[in-house]
């Protein structure tokens, strides 16, 4: 269960968000702008450093305690790198790199980078080997998600602040599982907006003579919607407390299955979304689309379902018929 | 939507230690275990089995030790939950005693009955069955007609009782039934109350009905002027709609809504361990298992804490019956029926029969997704 402190900062962000990051802003963001005032707005809640100790000048928080923060977030389709500032200082931290002031995002080396043209510092991973750079060492070939957020590719034309290797404990796939619980969490926020949204349409708009959402067709696909949203919260819940038991490479098992979870429940919230609103889910007016694309696009990113479910198959099959202790002694075994 | 809300919950203290003792002694009964006694699940009846339960504590384990009890938590009797369900052992003789019945009863009974009811159901003398459903009234359980009327020295019970799991083998029923006209014009479910009946007293006719696999697993029990004694009554006269809707979540919450198929599974793994074409597949199943196993201990945990998580429950039944009765679907993509080993391809044959019904029972998927469009604010 998340923390006081943890709920406080979620409802915080939640106001600045609502404040800070309307649709005008979704829109214009989507047309190439950069949300200063919104990401002032988030900076000025002292967040970045949300997983790094509070040795290393840190608020000290666990992963646990982050995932509310990162459903809001995914709640407003922040038009901001804060997930990926957090998550990056978090790998800079454990690599012994002083986190850097201001935006940070982070990615495979080949990969595509959340937000790179506008991050003041990017976090370059080579398996476990990660280099801390400034804006100026990198050139951009620009790109984006279906959802219309930048995802970068980087060429280095400069030199690293810092260069050092991860410790075991977070491992060589450090940058996609990172990536995996950022967007776990998201989906879960994006979905809840969604269904508010197709909630409250169904409540309002009249054929018939009635509200939509007095026909029994429609409350039950809505009631499956709000299901798949809620195995969505849980799933990001529960890999994130993997992550805090376990460590980060340890808990790849947990993370794998939430990702899995999360991106069949985002394509069946999405699907079930649309076919409320019908065609007025599908104008560039309508803000429904700014969550359903980035629940397509999220999706993808920190690997998709079919890539985790071969992986978490594979593992499970090697179990040799033992996939019920597997997965009760994850939960309760003492672990060191 | 504070009723959609789930906090997870941790292991209880000792959780690895009496899963193990859970499992020590299901290895000791497994060789009894066939695989169609396997692929019923909760709907396998032992009463000798359910006796040596019963012997090591684990019915009715959270109730007090003066009526039978262990008082131990509710998330540790999830923990032997989860594994009679995982090994396919055949609890169906104490699991509605131990599910709801004795709850119930704890929760709402006299002292006497106290006495009585609960350290039978405990030791696994009593089994108990539920009386809701009836020829006419399903879904619609207010619509029933069972009636018992007051008359000298107790209730005279008359009606039909249908689709009751175990009827023509257990000892005792709690049945839903009118004990008062409902009010003209006014709500349906005013006026029903619960009592307990004792399936072997004069005037109670049952008669098995042949399931589509060809057993003997439900029935229809008729009432003819069957006389209850007055302390047959449960809980308060005219209550009884309250009443029997608070024990849904106690019915809906367990791991018997998404675990039904669980030896299938397990088959699955073994069978197709090295089918590297299955990995996604089977991927997709384990992370489904993973997300609903954490959904129903944190209903657990909200028992544990005295809260009636029943929107709760009613969410994690639905999207657990769809995993659970999809499986054997899943499974035969994986592999041809005809190259499943015997055990396996038995358990396949049965579940994909009877896997209908896990949306049905305990409330339909379409009640509970109703339910869950209430807590939207949809109806």
């Amino acid at each position: 269960m998340a923390s006081e402190i943890a709920t406080e900062l979620a409802e915080q962000a939640d106001r600045a968000l609502t404040d800070a990051a309307d649709v005008a802003v979704l829109r214009s963001l989507e047309a190439g702008a950069w949300p200063a005032t919104t990401w002032d707005a988030m900076a000025a809640l002292g967040l970045n450093g949300a997983l790094v100790s509070e040795d290393a000048g840190g608020v000290g928080l666990g992963f646990s305690d982050v995932a509310p923060l990162l459903e809001v977030l995914g709640r407003h389709a922040a038009p901001v790198p804060l997930a990926e500032s957090i998550y990056g200082n978090a790998l800079l931290a454990a690599a012994g790199i002083s986190p850097p002031e201001g935006t940070l995002s982070f990615g495979a080396r080949n990969g595509a980078i959340p937000w790179g043209r506008h991050a003041g510092h990017v976090a370059l991973l080579d398996g476990a080997r990660i280099a801390l750079y400034p804006a100026a060492a990198l050139a951009w070939e620009e790109a984006s998600n279906i959802g219309h957020e930048p995802r970068d590719r980087a060429r280095i034309i400069g030199a690293p602040i810092a260069e050092a290797v991860l410790p075991n404990s977070w491992g060589a796939e450090a940058g996609l599982l990172c990536t995996a619980l950022m967007r776990s969490a998201q989906i879960a926020g994006a979905m809840q907006a969604a269904l508010a949204l197709a909630v409250d349409h169904a409540n309002t708009r009249k054929q018939f003579g009635r509200p939509i959402g007095r026909f029994q067709a429609v409350q039950q696909q809505l009631a499956v919607f709000a299901a798949e949203t809620s195995a969505a919260s849980v799933a990001a819940a529960a890999a994130a407390r993997a992550v805090d038991r376990r460590g980060l490479a340890a808990a790849a098992f947990e993370i794998g299955c939430a990702k899995i979870t999360v991106g069949e429940a985002a394509t069946r919230g999405a699907a079930i979304a649309h076919q409320v609103f019908a065609a007025m889910g599908i104008t560039e007016e309508h803000q429904l689309h700014h969550f359903t694309r980035r629940l397509w696009s999220w999706r993808e990113e920190g690997g998709s379902e079919a890539f985790w479910a071969k992986r978490i198959g594979q593992e499970a099959q090697a179990l040799s018929g033992a996939l019920w202790p597997f997965i009760t002694a994850r939960e309760e075994e003492i672990i060191p | 939507m504070a009723g959609l809300r789930f906090d997870l919950r941790d292991a209880p203290d000792g959780a690895a230690a009496l899963r193990a003792e859970v499992r020590e002694f299901l290895a000791e009964h497994a060789q009894n275990f066939t695989p169609e006694i396997r692929a019923r699940s909760w709907m396998g009846f032992d009463r000798d089995f359910t006796r040596a339960v019963g012997a090591k504590g684990w019915i009715g384990m959270c109730w007090p030790r003066e009526f039978g009890g262990a008082e131990r938590s509710f998330l540790e009797r999830n923990i032997v939950l989860e594994e009679m369900l995982a090994a396919g052992a055949p609890v169906g003789a104490h699991w509605i005693g131990d599910r709801q019945s004795g709850p119930l009863i704890l929760r709402l009974g006299t002292e006497d009955q106290k006495r009585h009811f609960l350290p039978r159901i405990a030791s696994g003398e009593y089994a108990f069955c539920i009386g809701l459903s009836e020829p006419d009234s399903g879904s619609d359980l207010a619509s029933l007609r069972t009636k018992a009327e007051k008359v000298d020295g107790g209730w005279k019970l008359n009606g039909r009782k249908i689709w009751t799991t175990f009827g023509h083998l257990c000892d005792w029923m709690i049945a839903l039934v009118r004990t008062s006209p409902a009010p003209e014009g006014g709500a349906r479910h005013i006026g029903l109350s619960q009592v307990l009946v004792d399936l072997h007293a004069p005037g109670v006719s049952i008669r098995p009905i042949r399931d589509l696999v060809g057993e003997k697993g439900f029935n229809e029990i008729t009432f003819d002027d069957v006389m209850l004694p007055e302390d047959a009554l449960v809980g308060q006269e005219g209550a009884g709609w309250a009443q029997a809707t608070s024990e849904l979540a106690f019915e809906r919450s367990g791991p018997d809504r998404y675990l039904s198929s669980h030896p299938l599974l397990e088959a699955a793994m073994t069978t197709l361990k090295q089918d590297g074409a299955a990995a996604p597949a089977l991927g997709r199943q384990v992370a489904r298992l993973w997300a609903l196993r954490n959904m129903s201990v944190a209903v657990a945990g909200m028992l544990e804490d005295g809260q009636d998580p029943v929107r709760q429950a009613a969410l994690v039944k639905d999207l657990g019956n769809d995993f659970e009765q999809a499986l054997p679907n899943v499974v035969r993509d994986l592999i041809a029926t005809e190259d499943m080993p015997e055990d396996m391809r038995r358990m396949h044959a049965y579940l994909t029969q009877i896997v209908p019904t896990f949306s049905l029972r305990g409330g339909t998927r379409e009640i509970m997704r109703g339910i869950i469009a209430r807590e939207l604010g949809l109806r």
